[in-house]
């Protein structure tokens, strides 16, 4: 299988390491690739919008004709992992906690709604113990930086796992948002979890 | 995509024992102020949420900025953070006097106005310019030499803020020291305000070439490195393992177009930071949008080309040719 990791800017090398780690716990032989152009998009089996700034990779990816091949690709069933910045470009519905709507260009395929730095700032950054039982792990801990969180899902969207007043983790069909870093973690059970959709 | 042989958790539990060892000095009394960080969860200002931030910022471009409509200018660019000042490094270098924090009404304005991380510099080790950035809220902090230093001596001991800090440095030495302060971040000095990126070239090719060379060193040999350089030895063991610096190293100082942006990511940066670049040219728009492509497509020089040609060489702002800088009007020689 191969794997792409969409990879101008942000967490793209941590996803490849942890994606790498969760193939060989899984006995999977794969390849880790770098997507940036719209041709690396034909190559692979799945695709990982990694953690880092959502504006910068929606500009970037959106000027290099990225953005839409993507889009069009998950739509027909790519399985596709967003961590973070990566679930806010997944997103329907994007607004943020303090600014509110902001215009920025988006991959938009899943139904949930997220708001952006829904915790605060970077001070407001925070590590905990995530249970992750819903997808065969078990305790596991994991950052939030600059967090955002998924406020609600609708049509088939559903929450995998909620924090305190929100949900963290979700699916929809082919699609998985995290608003943490599974990528900085220990555990390599979301990437598991993600390679089993795309074995599928 | 380059890859390495450790986690970021494997990283991470290494700094774990860096901040423990930072806390047993601290409680025996050497250290003046204690740090007192209560891990309980959810925890916040760890060591991890720390060296986490920097890693989301990496193949982006953080912008210089003096005001509100310069920081929308950067977001709707693509930069990954803004970095507010009082004055551009190019102004600071022609003003003179005493070069301070920024006012901290600009950089709430800031903060109220755009969603991507807010940064702001502070005098080398002044303590309180940094108390007073972590209350207001500041992603990151630039102990920056670019400021006038308030301490000759010493830098800020960083594990003491649960805000993240960022620090120059010309050399390995410099870079394993900051680390070990604390700072989550390190980026060339250059020579900042020059528009003259020679000396971030300069700065991260002794870099890689001090790196290699530890790593060819016999371990008695790398034992006197640490003895040198004034860290642990785990720290020089940890670069040795890595084959690079453990926390993300980005360019800074004298970039001014695509191709210098582009430049320094070849050279190994994980990514770039652009002072007086943008806006002392007569295109900052189209500057800051063409430095963005270029950083994060750096290994295609077609998108590199692209975007250079988004600019105009005569719009440039002009450059400072280093020679013709006396020593005293250096700034890359603060706080080493």
């Amino acid at each position: 299988m191969k794997v792409g990791v969409i990879a101008y800017q942000g967490s793209f090398e941590e996803h490849a390491i942890q994606l790498k780690r969760a193939m060989s716990k899984l006995n999977l032989t794969g390849e880790v690739i770098a997507v940036k152009k719209p041709k690396d998009v034909d190559l692979i089996d799945g695709v990982v919008i990694p953690g880092g700034e959502s504006t910068t990779i929606g500009i970037i990816a959106e000027k290099l004709g990225v953005l839409d091949e993507i889009k069009a690709k998950i739509n027909a069933g790519l399985p596709v992992l967003g961590t973070c910045a990566g679930a806010i470009m997944l997103a329907k519905d994007v607004s943020d906690a303090k600014v509110g709507k902001k215009s920025q260009p988006l991959i938009g395929t899943m139904d949930i709604q997220v708001v952006r730095n829904y915790y605060g700032r970077q001070r407001e950054s925070f590590e905990t113990d995530l249970d992750f039982r819903v997808i065969g792990g078990g305790k596991a801990r994991v950052v939030f930086i600059r967090a955002p969180i998924i406020k609600r899902t609708w049509n088939d969207a559903t929450a995998l796992i909620s924090f305190e007043n929100g949900i963290v983790m979700a699916e929809q069909k082919n699609m998985l948002a995290t608003t943490f870093h599974p990528e900085l973690s220990e555990s390599t059970i979301v990437h598991e979890y993600f390679l089993s959709k795309i074995k599928k | 995509m380059r890859l390495y042989d450790l986690s970021f958790y494997e990283i991470e539990k290494f700094f774990y024992k860096l901040a423990e060892l930072k806390d047993i000095i601290s409680d025996t009394g050497l250290l003046s102020i204690s740090p007192s960080i209560p891990q309980t969860l959810p925890a916040q200002g760890t060591v991890m949420a720390k060296h986490a931030f920097p890693i989301f910022q990496k193949g982006g471009v953080i912008m210089d900025v003096t005001n509100v409509t310069q920081a929308e200018i950067a977001e709707n660019a693509g930069a990954v953070a803004v970095m507010v000042l009082d004055k551009l490094p190019y102004d600071v270098r022609k003003s003179g006097g005493v070069a301070r924090m920024a006012d901290p009404k600009i950089i709430e304005e800031v903060m109220n106005s755009i969603t991507i991380p807010v940064m702001a510099k502070v005098r080398i080790g002044h303590y309180y310019e940094a108390r007073v950035l972590e209350a207001l809220g500041v992603d990151m902090i630039d102990e920056s030499e670019v400021l006038t230093p308030a301490d000759e001596e010493h830098h800020i001991n960083k594990w003491e803020f649960k805000v993240p800090f960022v620090n120059g440095a010309r050399n390995l030495g410099e870079a394993l020291r900051r680390i070990y302060e604390g700072a989550s971040m390190i980026r060339t000095k250059g020579e900042a305000g020059t528009g003259n990126v020679s000396e971030a070239v300069k700065h991260m090719k002794i870099m890689n070439y001090e790196i290699s060379t530890l790593i060819s060193l016999p371990e008695e040999d790398r034992l006197k490195k640490a003895r040198e350089y004034q860290v642990p030895y785990q720290l020089v063991e940890l670069v040795v393992k890595l084959k690079r610096l453990p926390i993300v190293n980005f360019a800074a100082g004298g970039i001014a177009t695509p191709a210098d942006a582009a430049l320094m990511m070849w050279l190994g940066s994980d990514g770039i930071f652009v002072g007086s670049g943008i806006f002392k040219s007569q295109d900052p728009d189209q500057r800051a949008k063409a430095v963005v492509l270029a950083a994060a497509n750096w290994e295609d020089p077609e998108i590199v080309l692209e975007a250079q040609k988004m600019i105009s060489e005569n719009k440039s702002m002009m450059g400072i040719d280093i020679k013709t800088l006396k020593p005293e009007e250096l700034l890359q020689v603060r706080g080493v």
